[in-house]
């Protein structure tokens, strides 16, 4: 089998320039590079013609079509013209059928952007944004306002099964990450603790954290990843299957049928969640500093209930509550925002819990902040 | 066949257009009473888009889409769903509400805006989905129905109201040649027995011959539309190349290769 090879001969006089193509061209081996035949332009920036020869090739396949069709491009940007001699049948029409120009208007985006052009498409991204998030929260307003007014079209049974997935359902995840949120504050206070001898301040640092602000910053969480992401998955589903739009061809508000019950859903069951979580945390810095701290349980128990206000139950319940909101508007949101294709359904879900994580952050911090302010 | 010549809706100088994008302009036509109207062009051109705008999903760059004398984009909120009312939508893939039983698909729509009793609906709903041949299927989730059910189904939720018009956006597609050739049974049928006025955007020259009583061509090129009228005539008499390349598969005139 010999080599794929290209021969290059220039005349000068007659600004011709002969590629004489010859041996076996295939994927599997090294094929010529046509910037040989590029750099001939170059130094002979005279030629007018191509005569590309095949009389010597014995086999080809897709590399020597590549190969033909980069050519046939590099010739026709710089209008030189191209003869093909002793080419099998096909390849002269296969090189003229992939250089065919589409019709279709494609309008270049541009390459290369200043920084300026670059930071004001971003700020009116962002404008936009926060736009369309006004304008669903408005949505979501006016549709509560006509469930209120018994006017909106609300299926108690789809308020009820989302009940049960966004609280039910997620009962074992909440156990399990609250419990081991208990058991890390544990250790992690036990360490300093320690050192001045009043480990039994344990418990008030487990009971005051997870009340006051751990179970639900946790709930959040865990519920972003399930039940926001699960959201804007259904809706992004329904919207690529032009499901919403069926809603609104028919004249219903897809936001009073479908976001308004798993909105209330989630405002129900967060603050339940929340103090299941509270309880699990509780539980899991108890068991430790029972069993590993060897501190006396019930005045663990004491010291919790002497710590544990009732102030702090009720900003960890507004936590819960406004976890709740921004989970659920966040996951519904993204997902009626979902493009129609697969790829658009998996951008909404990472959007949804991506922007909802980072708000209960925010929102932790703001909560926080005026508590401090408060005095709460 | 009940067509008549007063038209049930006009489109006047409509343009189409996404962000500074247009799509198509200057469209003018109009649909009869009780006819078949076939939206027909290339993939691309803008077909499904000017069915959203007919139906009040996307909002037009400018000109009028009129509904027995009332241009629905210039009418108040209230006033477009009221119109909403007489529509009925069969869209690509059927789009059935997922969560819901076929049964409950069609019963939704009657649920909201009929005065029928639960009992009354039940029937209804029964009535409906035996008229697209899928009576005894009302406890089945979409998921559970093939393509060419789903569509039907489709239907069935598309025609719940009686709407006086009844749009479909590609029909045809995905489905073999017997599924759709019972579906253009369908369409016509809905057009002789109930007298519905039907809008049908597709592409399927099959379909647009089968059952078509008028047609639009929308030529992506000229991005307006270029001819209107009874495709069979179209065939015969239009002297555009692209409508007769696109009425004829390509294997007349102007075909490149």
């Amino acid at each position: 089998m010999a080599p794929a090879k290209i021969t290059l001969q220039c005349d000068q006089s007659l600004h011709v320039l002969s590629v004489e193509i010859g041996g076996d061209w295939q994927l599997s081996d090294k094929v010529p590079c046509v910037d040989e035949v590029c750099q001939q332009f170059s130094t002979n920036p005279d030629i007018t013609k191509v005569i590309v020869n095949a009389s010597q090739l014995s086999d080809w396949d897709s590399s020597l079509l590549s190969f033909l069709c980069h050519l046939a491009r590099e010739c026709q940007n710089k209008k030189i013209t191209v003869q093909y001699d002793s080419f099998p049948e096909g390849v002269e029409s296969l090189v003229a059928l992939s250089l065919q120009e589409i019709g279709a208007e494609i309008t270049p985006k541009a390459s290369s952007q200043t920084f300026l052009v670059k930071a004001a498409e971003r700020f009116f991204a962002a404008r936009k944004s926060i736009l369309i998030l006004l304008d669903f929260l408005g949505e979501i307003i006016c549709a509560l306002g006509r469930l209120i007014a018994g006017k909106a079209y609300f299926r108690w049974n789809d308020f009820w099964i989302f009940v049960q997935r966004c609280g039910a359902d997620a009962l074992g995840l909440v156990s399990l990450i609250s419990l081991l949120v208990g058991v890390i504050l544990a250790f992690v206070g036990a360490m300093q603790l320690k050192l001045f001898g009043a480990q039994i301040y344990i418990a008030d640092i487990v009971g005051i954290a997870m009340v006051r602000v751990m179970g639900a910053v946790m709930t959040g969480i865990i519920m972003s990843g399930r039940t926001g992401a699960s959201f804007a998955a259904e809706l992004g589903i329904m919207q690529a299957n032009e499901e919403i739009d069926a809603f609104k061809t028919i004249g219903v508000n897809p936001v009073e049928f479908l976001v308004t019950p798993r909105l209330l859903a989630l405002v129900v069951m967060m603050p339940l969640l929340t103090l299941y979580a509270n309880f699990m945390g509780i539980l899991g810095g108890f068991a430790i500093s029972a069993s590993m701290l060897n501190l006396n349980p019930v005045e663990y128990l004491n010291h919790t209930q002497v710590a544990v206000k009732i102030n702090n139950l009720w900003v960890g319940l507004i936590h819960s509550i406004v976890f709740g909101i921004i989970i659920a508007v966040c996951g519904c949101l993204r997902g009626m925002q979902c493009e129609r294709s697969s790829a658009g359904v998996g951008e909404a879900t990472t959007s949804a819990v991506v922007t909802a994580i980072t708000s209960i952050v925010v929102a932790t911090a703001i909560i926080t902040f005026i508590c401090q302010i408060l005095g709460v | 066949m009940v067509t008549s010549r007063h038209p049930i809706l006009q489109v006047h100088q409509l343009d189409l257009a996404y962000d500074d994008h247009v799509v198509m302009r200057d469209l003018n036509f109009s649909v009869n009473r009780g006819e078949v109207f076939v939206i027909m062009g290339g993939s691309g051109c803008g077909k499904s888009t000017l069915l959203k705008v007919l139906i009040g999903l996307k909002n037009p760059a400018q000109g009028q889409v009129v509904y027995d004398n009332e241009d629905f984009w210039a009418v108040d909120h209230a006033r477009q769903q009221m119109l909403l009312k007489r529509f009925g939508v069969l869209y690509q893939s059927g789009a059935l509400w997922s969560s819901l039983t076929v049964g409950e698909n069609v019963a939704l729509p009657l649920q909201l805006y009929s005065a029928l009793t639960p009992a009354q609906i039940k029937d209804m709903v029964h009535l409906k989905l035996s008229l697209v041949g899928l009576g005894g299927y009302e406890d089945l989730y979409p998921s559970e129905l093939s393509g060419g059910m789903r569509k039907r189904a489709g239907l069935a939720r598309a025609i719940a109201l009686d709407p006086d018009i009844v749009f479909f956006d590609e029909p045809s597609a995905g489905l073999d040649p017997v599924s759709a050739r019972m579906l253009d049974d369908l369409i016509l049928q809905l057009r002789d027995y109930v007298g519905a006025t039907i809008v049908v955007v597709t592409h399927e020259l099959a379909s647009i011959f089968a059952i078509a009583d008028n047609a639009i061509f929308l030529d992506a090129q000229k991005k307006t539309l270029t001819a209107a009228g009874n495709p069979k005539d179209l065939l015969a008499r239009s002297h555009d190349p692209n409508v007769i390349q696109f009425l004829t598969r390509g294997e007349k005139q102007g075909v490149k290769g």
